[in-house]
């Protein structure tokens, strides 16, 4: 019982990061898109627990509230309108196969021995600064604040702008052609 | 308090279960008064049958969705049609875990020292009450879409678009609300209002506004009911459901009732406070209990869901649309810009 509670955030973050490779894995796995879209919905949720274990509740929480709350809202609405009823059943493979699965394979590979030798040589990440500020525990709402708002002010606002301008060239693309009724 | 377990454990345990028990009760009866009070409004007496005055109605209703046959259309999505009621009333249910019902209370004498009668208070409450609860629409969209009715999808559908709009204007009025408190937590923001005297919803009136609205919007009530509008869409999201499934979306808008009338409670109308708080002239009113106050003043909110039940007709998709994003999103955005300069000019929060 001991080890279980002195182990318990380590058994918490496997399970945790098993669900967020299975959705992954989901995703691009089922043939309907809604559960593909309800997979990507269990990994959003297991990165939310993923951040809590980090104590990075308000990362958590607006994860939550941004990915799963909006953004797969609008993808599942997107998938109801197109009626995905209508896709084909029978399995469809891919020709190039197996030299596309050794080329992401070894790019796995790679990535993975980057990432191990990088964890090796640097120590590991302050998980602390994830609730400090200038070295004072706060809390880690105030600390995205403080980067956000503060230390990362000008980036953050380039950031929104970009996004306002996908956001209008979105619109003008979506637009029907001026002069036709119901252009709006 | 020896036992770790005790502490750790069983206080929770048991206040799980009362808050649990608590809350689906609420719900239960939320519809006997719902039926009575819509029974007065129209000059009519209600349900009065089965036990005194009607009171035993919901305890019949539901043995009755017990027993009742569950239906399954044949070509329904079978796994994501089980599991949709259960995600809409999972969130609604969980969301009372950081909901303060009163202050650090000794249970009158009971307990040797006092205790927080509410689950936990953590620091990002509000945006853990926003967060979970707007998961709760997988629940309906996914209700509409497996049941492989066009009516359901339809209502889906909708309420998707409408739980999506009305999230925006209502996130700004919580910050509005989170400018005069500095902080997340919602004990915090109670303690907040203990300390400039005044309940928020004086100082954040336009903000209270928004939020009734968006709150009567993100339950599917009336006005807002479109997504179940039973005069073109049959019964919307749920029209396949039948028995415990059909209860469980029941019980989930019932207690997101409840959930929105709390959370509007503790963010405009001081939780379990008294009214002005600090004025001595009214210190007589400490003699009602907090839990009271917090439990008046969620039933004043769930008596106007009812009360606009019975008064207002349906909106228009179009209007509730225009509504959301042409009236109450600028509107939201002008409030907290004029609370942000008040709480500017005033010297900020703490």
């Amino acid at each position: 019982m001991n080890w279980f509670i002195v182990h318990f955030a380590q058994i918490v973050f496997y399970v945790l990061a098993a669900c967020t490779v299975a959705g992954a894995i989901g995703v691009i796995g089922f043939r309907n898109p809604v559960n593909a879209a309800l997979s990507l919905l269990g990994t959003f949720l297991s990165v939310a627990g993923l951040f809590v274990l980090m104590h990075a509740e308000f990362l958590a929480a607006v994860q939550i509230l941004v990915y799963a709350g909006g953004i797969m809202v609008l993808f599942l609405f997107v998938i109801m309108l197109v009626r995905v009823r209508t896709i084909p059943e029978e399995p469809q493979y891919l020709r190039s196969l197996a030299p596309a699965a050794v080329g992401v394979g070894g790019l796995l590979a790679v990535l993975v021995g980057v990432g191990l030798w990088a964890a090796a040589r640097t120590p590991i990440a302050n998980p602390a600064a994830l609730h400090q500020v200038q070295g004072i525990s706060l809390g880690n709402t105030e600390a995205v604040g403080w980067n956000l708002y503060r230390d990362y002010l000008l980036p953050f606002e380039v950031v929104s702008i970009v996004l306002l301008v996908a956001m209008i060239g979105a619109i003008v693309m979506g637009r029907k052609e001026a002069g036709k009724e119901g252009g709006a | 308090m020896g036992n770790p377990w005790i502490a750790f454990l069983l206080v929770p345990l048991v206040k799980i279960i009362v808050i649990l028990l608590v809350v689906i009760l609420m719900a239960a009866y939320l519809s006997y008064f719902e039926r009575k009070i819509l029974a007065y409004m129209q000059i009519r007496i209600g349900p009065n049958r089965v036990g005194p005055r009607g009171w035993l109605q919901p305890i019949a209703d539901a043995l009755k969705l017990f027993v009742k046959e569950d239906i399954v259309p044949s070509r329904a999505e079978k796994l994501v049609y089980m599991i949709a009621p259960a995600l809409i009333t999972a969130p609604a249910l969980v969301v009372f875990s950081v909901i303060p019902f009163g202050a650090d209370t000794t249970f009158f004498g009971l307990l040797k020292q006092p205790m927080p009668p509410y689950l936990t208070d953590i620091n990002i409450g509000i945006l853990f009450v926003l967060g979970v609860s707007s998961v709760g629409v997988y629940g309906v969209i996914l209700g509409g879409w497996s049941s492989n009715n066009k009516f359901s999808l339809m209502g889906g559908m909708r309420s998707a678009a409408q739980l999506v709009s009305y999230e925006v204007p209502m996130g700004f009025s919580v910050v509005a609300v989170l400018l005069m408190a500095g902080s997340l937590s919602m004990v915090k923001i109670v303690e907040a209002q203990k300390q400039a005297g005044v309940w928020f919803v004086f100082p954040g009136i336009v903000a209270f506004f928004i939020y009734i609205v968006c709150g009567v919007a993100e339950t599917n009530r009336n006005p807002f009911d479109l997504p179940e509008a039973e005069s073109e869409l049959v019964a919307g999201f749920h029209t396949e459901y039948s028995g415990m499934k059909w209860a469980f979306y029941f019980l989930a808008e019932y207690a997101n009732m409840v959930l929105i009338s709390s959370v509007a409670t503790v963010l405009f109308l001081g939780g379990w406070l008294r009214p002005f708080p600090n004025a001595a002239a009214l210190a007589f009113l400490d003699v009602i209990p907090p839990f009271i106050w917090f439990a008046a003043k969620v039933g004043f909110f769930l008596f106007c869901y009812i009360w606009f039940r019975g008064t207002f007709p349906r909106y228009r998709f179009d209007q509730l649309m225009a509504l959301g994003w042409k009236v109450l999103l600028p509107v939201s955005l002008a409030n907290l810009l004029v609370v942000g300069l008040g709480v500017l000019l005033m010297g900020g929060p703490k």
